[in-house]
C-alpha cells in the first residue's frame, strides 16, 4: 500500500517534475557507461564471426535498436492503457514523449538492418517478415505522432492517441503473423536471422550492455521530452509560474 | 584482450568499414542530436512561457478591477 | 439491439442514396486505378495475371478510404452525432450500423464490380470467383478499422490524408490474405485457409472496432 501512496503521489505533475529532473542525469550516466562497456566489447574485444567477418559488428546496435522499438511501442499502449482506464494526465503525456524516441529506433532498425543486409545477403532490403513488420511499426509511429499533432486541444490528443496506441497493439500480432505467413508462401532467397550460428558470450555480452545503454537512454530522454511537455501543458498552474518565477536564466 | 592489431585495422573493420561505420556513425549521430534537439526546445519553451508570463503579469497590474 | 443496428443502416442508405454520385466516384476511381497498372507495367498476360491479386486489393483498399472522411462527418456538422451519443443504447451499436452501411455502398459494389476488371488481367473463372468472394469476405473489416480511423481524426484539419496514414497500415493483414486468396487459387493451392482468415479478420473487426471507434468518437465529441 505504500508504494501505491507513493505512486500517486508521483504521479502528480507538480512533484513528478523535479523528481524527473534529478532522475535524468543518472539514466543518462547510466546509458553512457553501459554504452561505453557494450562498445568496448562489441567492436574491440569480441572475435570475428566466422561467417560473417566483421560486419556483424552492426547487429551490437541493430538488434538493440529493434528491441527497443517494440518495447517503447508497448510501453507507450501501457501508460495509454493507465491514461484512459484512470484518467490521469501524466500517463498521456508520457506516451507522447516516447513516441519520437520509439520511431527514431525503429528507423535505426531498419537502417542498420539495410546496411548489415547488403553485405550479408546482397540486397539493401529483402521483404523479410521481420524487416517488413519493422516498417509497419515505424508507419504506426509515425501515425500516431501525425494524429497528435493534428489535434490542437492535448486532452483530445493523449485520449486519441491512447485508442489508436490500443488499437494498434492488439493489430502488431496480427500484422506480425500475417507478415510471416506471406513471407513463407512468398519464398524467394530463404534468408533469416535466426540461422545464425550460437554467439560467443562476449558478443552476448556485448549486446546486452547496448541494450541496457539504449534503454537507460530512451528513459532519459523521453524524460526530458515529458518535462518540457509539462511545462507547456500545465503553463496556467501555480507550480509552473512559481518555478518559472525562481528559475534565473 | 584487444581483437586488433593496429588502428588501421580496426577503421577497415576487415572491409566491412563502410557499413559498420555508417550504422555506429548514424547511430551516434541520432542519439547525440535527439537529447540536443529536446534542451533546444525546452529552453524555448521555458524563455516562451516567462515572456508569456510578464506580459500576463504586466497587463493584470494596468487593469486590476479584474 | 438489433433494431438500432438496422434503423442505422436504412438510414444512411436513404442517406448515400442522395448523393449517388460518391459511390459512383469510389467505383470510378478504383476502376481507373486498376486500369492504369497495365499502362505502367505492360501488356504481357503472364505478368499481369500475377500482378492481378495485388493490385485490385491494393485498389480496393484505396477505393474505400475515399468514403471513410464523410462516415461521421455530415452526422457530426449537422449535430446528429451528439444526440447519438447521448441516447441511452450503446453508442457501438449505432456505429455498427453506420460501418455496415459504408461496406453496402463501398465493398460491396466494389466486389461486383472487381470480376470485372480481373478479365483485363486475364484471370482464369476460378481466380475471379474467389476474388468476389475474398472481397466480400474481406472488405467489412476494412470499413470497421477505417470506421476507427474516421473517428479519430474526425473534425480535424487534413482529416483525409492523416486518416490513410492511421489506417492504412492497419489494412495489411485483409490485403495479405485478400490476396493471397486470389493467388493461390491461381497456383493451384487453393484459397480456403486464406479465405477463412479473412473471415476471422472481418468477424474479429466488427466485433471490436465499432467500440473503439465508438470510444474515439465520445473522445472527439466531449
Amino acid at each position: 500500500m505504500n508504494a501505491r501512496f507513493h505512486l500517486y503521489h508521483y504521479a502528480s505533475p507538480a512533484t513528478f517534475y523535479p523528481l524527473a529532473g534529478k532522475l535524468i542525469p543518472v539514466f543518462a550516466a547510466l546509458a553512457v557507461v553501459f554504452g561505453l562497456a557494450g562498445l568496448y566489447l562489441g567492436l574491440l574485444v569480441a572475435p570475428t564471426d566466422f561467417q560473417q567477418g566483421e560486419g556483424y559488428r552492426i547487429i551490437f546496435i541493430h538488434v538493440p535498436a529493434s528491441w527497443m522499438s517494440m518495447f517503447i511501442y508497448l510501453v507507450m499502449a501501457f501508460w495509454a492503457a493507465i491514461g484512459l482506464a484512470f484518467n490521469t494526465r501524466l500517463s498521456g503525456m508520457m506516451a507522447t514523449a516516447l513516441a519520437p524516441t520509439g520511431a527514431l529506433m525503429a528507423f535505426l532498425s531498419l537502417w542498420t538492418g539495410a546496411l548489415w543486409g547488403k553485405p550479408m545477403w546482397g540486397a539493401w532490403w529483402v521483404w523479410d517478415a521481420r524487416l517488413t513488420s519493422e516498417l509497419i511499426l515505424l508507419f504506426l509511429y509515425i501515425g500516431f505522432i501525425a494524429l497528435q499533432s493534428a489535434i490542437d486541444d492535448p486532452r483530445r490528443a493523449d485520449k486519441a492517441g491512447g485508442v489508436l496506441l490500443l488499437v494498434g497493439v492488439v493489430n502488431v500480432p496480427v500484422i506480425y503473423f500475417s507478415v510471416k505467413w506471406w513471407n513463407t508462401l512468398h519464398q524467394g532467397a530463404s534468408v533469416s536471422l535466426t540461422q545464425s550460428p550460437s554467439m560467443a558470450t562476449t558478443m552476448l555480452w556485448g549486446m546486452l550492455l547496448m541494450a541496457l545503454c539504449f534503454w537507460m537512454y530512451s528513459i532519459a530522454v523521453a524524460l526530458m521530452r515529458v518535462r518540457t511537455i509539462l511545462l507547456e501543458r500545465e503553463r496556467h498552474t501555480e507550480w509552473v509560474k512559481e518555478m518559472l518565477a525562481g528559475e534565473t536564466k | 584482450m584487444i581483437h586488433w592489431n593496429s588502428f588501421a585495422d580496426f577503421l577497415a573493420m576487415g572491409g566491412y568499414a563502410g557499413y559498420v561505420w555508417g550504422s555506429f556513425g548514424a547511430t551516434a549521430l541520432i542519439l547525440i542530436l535527439e537529447p540536443l534537439f529536446i534542451i533546444r526546445r525546452r529552453k524555448e519553451t521555458i524563455s516562451r512561457l516567462k515572456r508569456q508570463m510578464r506580459a500576463e503579469l504586466a497587463s493584470s497590474s494596468r487593469n486590476s478591477v479584474e | 439491439m438489433l433494431k438500432i443496428v438496422a434503423a442505422v443502416i436504412g438510414r444512411d442508405l436513404k442517406l448515400a442514396m442522395r448523393r449517388q454520385a460518391d459511390i459512383v466516384s469510389a467505383l470510378f476511381f478504383f476502376v481507373i486505378v486498376v486500369s492504369l497498372f497495365p499502362l505502367g507495367i505492360g501488356p504481357e498476360p503472364d505478368l499481369l495475371r500475377k500482378l492481378a491479386p495485388g493490385v485490385l486489393w491494393v485498389a480496393a483498399l484505396l477505393a474505400t478510404m475515399l468514403s471513410l472522411p464523410r462516415l461521421f462527418a455530415d452526422d457530426h456538422r449537422d449535430g446528429t452525432l451528439e444526440q447519438l451519443a447521448l441516447a441511452p443504447h450503446p453508442l457501438g451499436l449505432v456505429v455498427l450500423g453506420k460501418v455496415v452501411a459504408h461496406w453496402l455502398v463501398s465493398g460491396l459494389p466494389l466486389a461486383l464490380l472487381a470480376p470485372v476488371l480481373g478479365l483485363q488481367f486475364d484471370l482464369s473463372a476460378d481466380a475471379l470467383l474467389v476474388l468476389t468472394g475474398a472481397i466480400l469476405l474481406g472488405t467489412p473489416a476494412l470499413s470497421g478499422i477505417g470506421g476507427i480511423g474516421a473517428a479519430l481524426t474526425l473534425g480535424l484539419r487534413g482529416g483525409g490524408v492523416l486518416l490513410s496514414l492511421l489506417v492504412l497500415p492497419l489494412y495489411i493483414p485483409v490485403l495479405i490474405f485478400g490476396a493471397g486468396a486470389v493467388d493461390a487459387t491461381v497456383t493451384g493451392l487453393g484459397p480456403e485457409a486464406h479465405l477463412s482468415l479473412l473471415a476471422a479478420l472481418t468477424f474479429a473487426a466488427l466485433g471490436f472496432a465499432p467500440w473503439a471507434a465508438a470510444a474515439a468518437l465520445k473522445i472527439a465529441l466531449e
